[in-house]
């Protein structure tokens, strides 16, 4: 049974790139373009992991995390947070809303699947 | 989709984004006096942020590095630390039209240096207030990635293990841990893959079952791993909760093992992950993208479009063979037919609004052309653009481009004042040009309008005097002086700058626009300025026509132009000159030209008793009457490209199929009028 | 009416016949023959172009062959044909008396128009054929289309 894994970006590009290399991973894949539409997913896709971007229009990354961590039945969902920044103060505001990992861009295959084994029973 | 195709998803997504990047630096031009809207700078944040993100993907260097300072900048006015003073968005503009030209260079695949592109990257940082070179951070934030180099690197950069050995690791999970989703068991099980491992369970901490409080962080592990990968594999793993949990990896002599161990399964957390019922493999949601758009192939379009004007065509051929039966109106056929013709009619209009598009693509390149004609021509000048939703025609968009550029640069360099002459008048240094775009009455109403001197009458009668374009001793009113702008051989070159005076006058954006069926006027104020009108039709493919007979030959005219149908009493009627003759409708006189004549298909009439008059209105907003034999119908007709191989007919724009098959001549009023009006008289072309 | 492959310097020409004078044009210029229907008028038209007719949707002229080679210009009625040809991508319609044959010649069977001939048909014939006694003008179709004209 493959892992499914909901991947959000508000940029269609990295939405596609996104599934590409998730898909190729072996991974079910399912997308959404922000926070809210995230949000809005979550529960008919029951992923087992979500990879999120983080400055996105309506509801952006940090916002969708906090949401995420108020439900009881999803605090433990590991969370990716996809970042173009490596820079600490990034980070620390990504672990302070409970993000699980991170990921630098420009990912690539390795990188995801190396962040998602280290989060998820793959 | 495979690699070039998200490229190309990369490139159209560009487009979209460049388009919210130019829309939000307006927005937060507009609303500069009254505050920037956060939301706004955000968007434009994001949007370069976006073209930053998917340019690394695909390694467009150039791209990356420019959006990445572009990008810095913009955070620095979204964080308050910059204020969006008048050089600061000219600044952001000019960058936003330099990422426009970088997409487009990488799009077109070749990394050709951009000149500008160094000097403006250095305007951003200092507008960011940052050191001139920032280039650490640059390789820092996407040169590379801390995961990939760690793999690249092996094992080259730690002293003991760089060959693995046997480490003992002291791990104990703080509460916050488990709070973002980590799970001890999960990171045993990936350290476990390094090679053997022993792991120990410490309960010592747990307390009583009474004093447990469930969510907190009770157990740690002592774990002894024998591995052959170098010891940073470890760190790696424990990467993202370092900052969660006390970690201690220590390199172990070769016989020391654990005085105890429980081995085997990993524990559970407290808070596992609890896998929920089997999902069905729903559909991926694929290409969810913000707006729901396919994109289409031209032309298929175009194809569709064709396939439905012949549908409309055929049914219209079909109620006339129901017609010409004779079958009785009470028949059930008429009513299936009439059911025919609106879906048909439902069709051609649903697929005629597939090749709409909102003109703001359009507007936004004249944006860039208005600031650019500004600066070489050291003006101040702001361009207000107004529907830019307004939908039209893709051919008529595409076609509306050069005169578009053209009025633009004409309003810049020769409306808009300097900022000195404009302070003089008591005017705001900076000018405003309005570029405005409405549907009125089924056409498209396109305006440019600026507050600039106004058209310099004198000026234009002397250029127009020297040129032999008028007679010397002429009278003309204000409206005539501003039409011989649009005389060909008007050409202003003494006073023309370098940017509108590319070889085009004005002449050349009147007669493109008179080819795509629309018309240009002009309004001046001196001193407040001047305005172009452009009248366009919807589209290219259809139009409404009234239905005439001109001499036995079925013509059509286009609705848009005609004003009334007149049945003029013979009293109304006067000769003007030899054979000309003009019709007086409240209180003016018009020019009456007959189709018939001009068209070569008779003898002019002098008498109008049998036959009907149309007022039109032709670009220059003059009336004119139009002499037909009768009207038949009004109807919306499919227009279909008149191609004899000699050239373009006078007074005919194109053709049309009727409903009996046969083609129908769509007269051009406007050059039908000039040809009624030659001082040769009709018909000398043969 | 597929030319043969195997005798590449064989052409088919479709022949045809305007008063007492047969002419002839390649077949692979040919898209169809049907016969006369009314033409709409263009306005100031050459003499020799009748009209538009609407074929399947394409605005397509139609010259008077007779009235364009100069060889007496009949009033075109029902009994005329046209020939419906693609010159350059475009489509032009050629109304003539009668398709008289589709035939195979030989280009070596092409000769140089006599001097005889006059202005007109030297213009517009690349050649002759003779064909047992029958004599066919070899048409040069691009000629025959109108000519763009002059700007005014």
């Amino acid at each position: 049974m493959p892992l499914t894994i909901l991947a959000i970006d508000d940029s269609r590009t990295i939405r596609e790139l996104l599934r590409e290399a998730l898909v190729r991973a072996g991974f079910q894949v399912h997308l959404a373009i922000d926070g809210v539409d995230g949000l809005e997913k979550l529960d008919a896709v029951r992923p087992n992991a979500v990879i999120t971007d983080i400055n996105m229009p309506r509801m952006d990354g940090f916002g969708f995390i906090r949401a995420v961590r108020a439900q009881p039945e999803q605090s433990a969902l590991p969370i990716i947070v996809l970042t173009t920044e490596s820079a600490a103060e990034l980070k620390s505001r990504a672990r302070e809303a409970g993000a699980t990992a991170w990921i630098v861009k420009p990912f690539d295959e390795a990188k995801l699947v190396s962040a998602l084994r280290r989060v998820t029973a793959a | 989709m495979d690699h070039a195709d998200i490229r190309e998803t990369f490139f159209t997504e560009c487009e979209d984004l460049l388009e919210a990047l130019h829309d939000g630096l307006a927005r937060i031009e507009y609303t500069l006096c009254i505050g920037m809207d956060a939301e706004t700078v955000n968007t434009v944040f994001r949007a370069v942020h976006s073209i930053k993100g998917g340019a690394g993907a695909f390694k467009l260097d150039q791209l990356v590095r420019f959006a990445h300072q572009f990008e810095t900048t913009l955070d620095a006015l979204r964080a308050g630390r910059i204020v969006a003073d008048p050089a600061l968005m000219g600044l952001l503009h000019r960058s936003a039209d330099q990422l426009s030209d970088l997409v487009q260079v990488a799009r077109a695949g070749n990394d050709a240096a951009c000149p500008n592109l160094l000097c403006l990257t250095h305007e951003l940082a200092a507008a960011a207030g940052e050191d001139e070179d920032n280039g650490d951070s640059d390789a820092e934030d996407f040169g590379f990635s801390p995961l990939s180099l760690d793999l690249d690197l092996g094992g080259s950069d730690l002293t003991s293990g760089s060959n693995g050995g046997r480490y003992a690791i002291a791990f104990s999970p703080t509460r916050a841990l488990y709070a973002c989703g980590n799970d001890t068991s999960v990171l045993l099980r990936v350290l476990s893959d390094l090679g053997r491992m022993e792991v120990r369970l410490d309960r010592s901490r747990l307390p009583d079952f009474d004093a447990l409080d469930w969510q907190e962080s009770w157990l740690d592990w002592q774990i002894i791993l024998e591995t052959d990968e170098p010891e940073h594999q470890i760190d790696e793993i424990f990467e993202f909760v370092e900052d969660l949990c006390r970690l201690e990896v220590s390199p172990l002599p070769e016989d020391m093992t654990l005085e105890e161990t429980e081995v085997g399964h990993a524990p559970e957390p407290p808070a596992s992950t609890v896998a929920g019922p089997l999902k069905k493999p729903a559909d991926e949601g694929r290409g969810s993208a913000p707006r729901a758009t396919v994109r289409v192939d031209l032309d298929r379009v175009d194809r569709l479009i064709n396939i439905v004007g012949e549908l409309v065509i055929n049914q219209a051929m079909l109620s006339q063979c129901v017609q010409d039966e004779g079958v009785p109106q009470r028949s059930p056929m008429r009513g299936r037919l009439d059911d025919f013709r609106s879906l048909a009619r439902e069709i051609q209009a649903s697929v005629m609004a597939i090749r709409a598009q909102a003109i703001k693509p359009l507007f936004q390149r004249m944006a860039r052309i208005a600031r650019e004609a500004a600066t070489s021509a050291g003006k101040q000048v702001r361009l207000v653009t107004e529907g830019e939703g307004t939908e039209v025609d893709k051919t008529v968009i595409e076609r509306l481009a050069d005169p578009l550029t053209h009025m633009i640069r004409n309003a810049v360099d020769h409306g808009i004042e300097t900022p000195e002459l404009r302070a003089s008048a008591g005017k705001s240094e900076t000018g405003m040009i309005t570029l405005s775009a409405a549907h009125r009455s089924g056409r498209v109403l396109i305006e440019v309008q600026d507050d600039g001197g106004g058209i310099n009458r004198p000026r234009v009668l002397e250029i127009a005097r020297s040129k032999g374009l008028v007679p010397e001793n002429a009278v003309l009113s204000d409206e005539e002086t501003d039409e011989l702008l649009f005389m060909p051989g008007f050409s202003t070159a003494s006073v023309l700058s370098d940017l509108s005076g590319r070889g085009v006058g004005m002449d050349v954006v009147r007669s493109t626009i008179e080819s795509l069926g629309g018309r240009v006027g002009i309004t001046s104020v001196p001193g407040h300025g001047t305005r172009f009108s452009i009248s366009l039709p919807l589209t290219l493919a259809v139009l409404d026509g009234m239905v005439v007979d001109v001499s036995g030959q079925t013509m059509v005219i286009p609705v848009s132009t005609i004003i009334e149908t007149l049945r003029p009493c013979p009293a109304d009627v006067h000769g003007l000159g030899s054979g000309g003759q003009v019709v007086g409708i409240r209180g003016s006189f018009v020019p009456i030209v007959d189709c018939g004549a001009v068209f070569g298909y008779r003898d002019p009439v002098h008498t109008y008793d049998k036959s009907v008059l149309l007022l039109v209105e032709t670009g220059r907003q003059k009336l004119c009457a139009l002499v037909v034999d009768a009207i038949h119908d009004q109807r919306q007709v499919v227009i279909k490209g008149l191609e004899t191989g000699y050239g373009d007919i006078p007074g005919i724009a194109a053709a049309t199929i009727l409903g009996d098959g046969r083609i129908a001549l769509i007269i051009d009023p406007e050059g039908l009028v000039e040809l009624g009006a030659s001082p040769h008289g009709p018909g000398s072309e043969l | 009416m597929q030319a043969s492959a195997t005798e590449a310097d064989l052409r088919e020409v479709v022949a045809f016949r305007i008063g007492s004078q047969e002419f002839c044009i390649d077949i692979r210029a040919v898209r169809e023959i049907r016969g006369w229907t009314p033409t709409t008028i263009l306005p100031h038209a050459p003499a020799y172009v009748i009209g538009v007719i609407n074929l399947r949707g394409l605005v397509v002229p139609i010259i008077n062959l007779a009235a364009r080679l100069a060889v007496g210009a009949p009033e075109p009625d029902a009994r005329h044909v046209v020939i419906i040809t693609v010159v350059d991508d475009q489509l032009i319609g050629l109304l003539v008396d009668a398709v008289s044959d589709i035939l195979t010649v030989s280009p070596s069977a092409v000769q140089p128009t006599p001097q005889v001939a006059s202005e007109a048909t030297q213009a517009f014939v690349r050649g002759v054929i003779m064909i047992d006694a029958r004599m066919l003008r070899l048409l040069d179709l691009a000629g025959v289309r109108p000519s763009p004209r002059p700007a005014t």
